[in-house]
């Protein structure tokens, strides 16, 4: 196996492209096709601050990585979910990246700072954990980046994860989410700008890309994950792949070329926004269903409140 | 040769010399769905496996719901 580009020994076959590459210009080729994504999405612009949306695993840690090689300003954030087994190891590989690179990374708990937990929700809330989750996600990247004044929040959705997405949301014909489903969203109505650098690619190239770079993430999945309908639609993909390498890039980027728009949704459409009376974040409600979620879960918004800048979590130099 | 598999970890021990197609082969996984990593270097597809070698097999393959 030899790299496309040098004739130098490979060590990874991307099969989509029908190319190897060596360790250097595999590195290469990400970087590439980020910045790709970033110009042909019109995600971000020289010079803006960005706040990353940080788990530990290899995804999240590889596109900051990747946002600050390409010379963007870039902080993390990681959510500690209180999930036993997962949570604790995810910090220490989200904190050991970012001293390891100097970067400012913040932390923010939710059974410290909320007083509630992800399985403790979802049982008191009679939502999947996966749902209360992705709920407390949502709200408290966008309101940090809202709060940061960042001018967008990177998630380190990849390719895989896109097109598993969009197949869930095919199958059923789930218009609204379909209109959403966008590499970038733009910022208004409260909400900050949301991008997602990695489209272009694929979940194995994150983890390769992390090997090659020494990042050491957090491989184990998280316990809730176990058999969930996403990981299902990412395995139907991957055996269509294996016959057929690049259909889960064509099926994607054929939806973004021919078939989104048909989905998005019109401004008569947009649900009103007013302020949540609890919080002050955009809510559909007087409450917004997060603080609804917090209730439920007999927690709590941080104490110092909201008109003092919250703290958003033990900046790295106080990290345990 | 020693063969780790990750998520959730477990540890097994192989024949070789083997090459990295054959090993996925035959413990039947699919070859986009993981990596193979001997002392924290990629390996590619076509690498021979030696008998001491003591590699791990990562699965790539994440996802929570959103
Ligand atoms: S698997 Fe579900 S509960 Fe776990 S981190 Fe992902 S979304 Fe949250
Ligand atoms: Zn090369
Ligand atoms: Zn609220």
């Amino acid at each position: 196996m030899k790299c496309r580009v040098c004739r130098g020994p490979a060590v990874i076959d991307v099969r989509r492209h029908n190319a190897n590459f060596c360790g250097e210009h595999f590195l290469r080729h990400c970087r590439e096709q980020v910045a790709r994504a970033i110009k042909g999405h019109q995600m971000l612009e020289a010079g803006d601050r960005v706040l990353v949306a940080v788990s530990g695993g290899k995804d999240s840690l590889a596109v900051w990585d990747i946002l600050v090689e390409l010379g963007y300003e870039a902080d993390g954030l990681y959510l500690g979910l209180g999930i036993d087994g997962y949570s604790p190891e995810s910090e220490r590989f989200a904190r050991a990246f970012a001293e390891s690179r100097g970067l400012s990374l913040e932390v923010v708990d939710l059974p410290t700072d909320y007083g509630y937990d992800i399985r403790g929700a979802a049982r008191s809330a009679k939502r999947v954990p996966c749902s209360a989750c992705g709920l407390s996600k949502r709200h408290l990247f966008d309101e940090a980046a809202e709060r940061g004044g960042y001018d967008a929040l990177a998630t380190g959705h990849n390719l895989d994860d896109e097109a598993a997405v969009l197949l869930g949301n095919v199958l059923r014909w789930q218009g609204e989410y379909l209109g959403r489903q966008q590499p970038v969203l733009h910022a208004g109505d409260g909400f900050p700008r949301k991008v997602k650098p990695l489209v272009r690619l694929g979940e194995r190239e994150m983890a390769a890309y992390c090997v090659l770079r020494g990042i050491d993430y957090m491989v184990e999945e998280c316990p809730m994950a176990l058999g969930n309908k996403h990981i299902g639609y990412k395995e139907a993909l991957n055996s269509i792949e294996e016959r057929s390498p690049g259909s889960k890039h064509a099926f994607y980027f054929g939806f973004l070329d021919r078939a989104a728009d048909l989905f998005v949704p019109g401004d008569d459409d947009r649900s009103p926004i007013r302020a949540c009376v609890r919080c002050g974040s955009p809510a559909g409600a007087e409450v917004c269903a997060f603080c609804h979620l917090l209730e439920r879960a007999g927690g709590h918004l941080p104490s110092n409140g909201r008109d003092v800048p919250v703290r958003l979590g033990r900046p790295i130099s106080e990290a345990r | 040769m020693i063969v780790r598999l990750r998520n959730p970890t477990r540890t097994l021990e192989m024949d070789g010399p083997m090459a990295v197609t054959a090993l996925l082969a035959r413990l039947d996984i699919p070859r986009e769905s993981v990596l193979v990593i001997r002392e924290g270097i990629l390996v590619p597809g076509d690498a021979m496996l030696g008998r001491d070698d003591s590699i791990e097999i990562r699965s790539v393959i994440s996802g929570g719901a959103r």
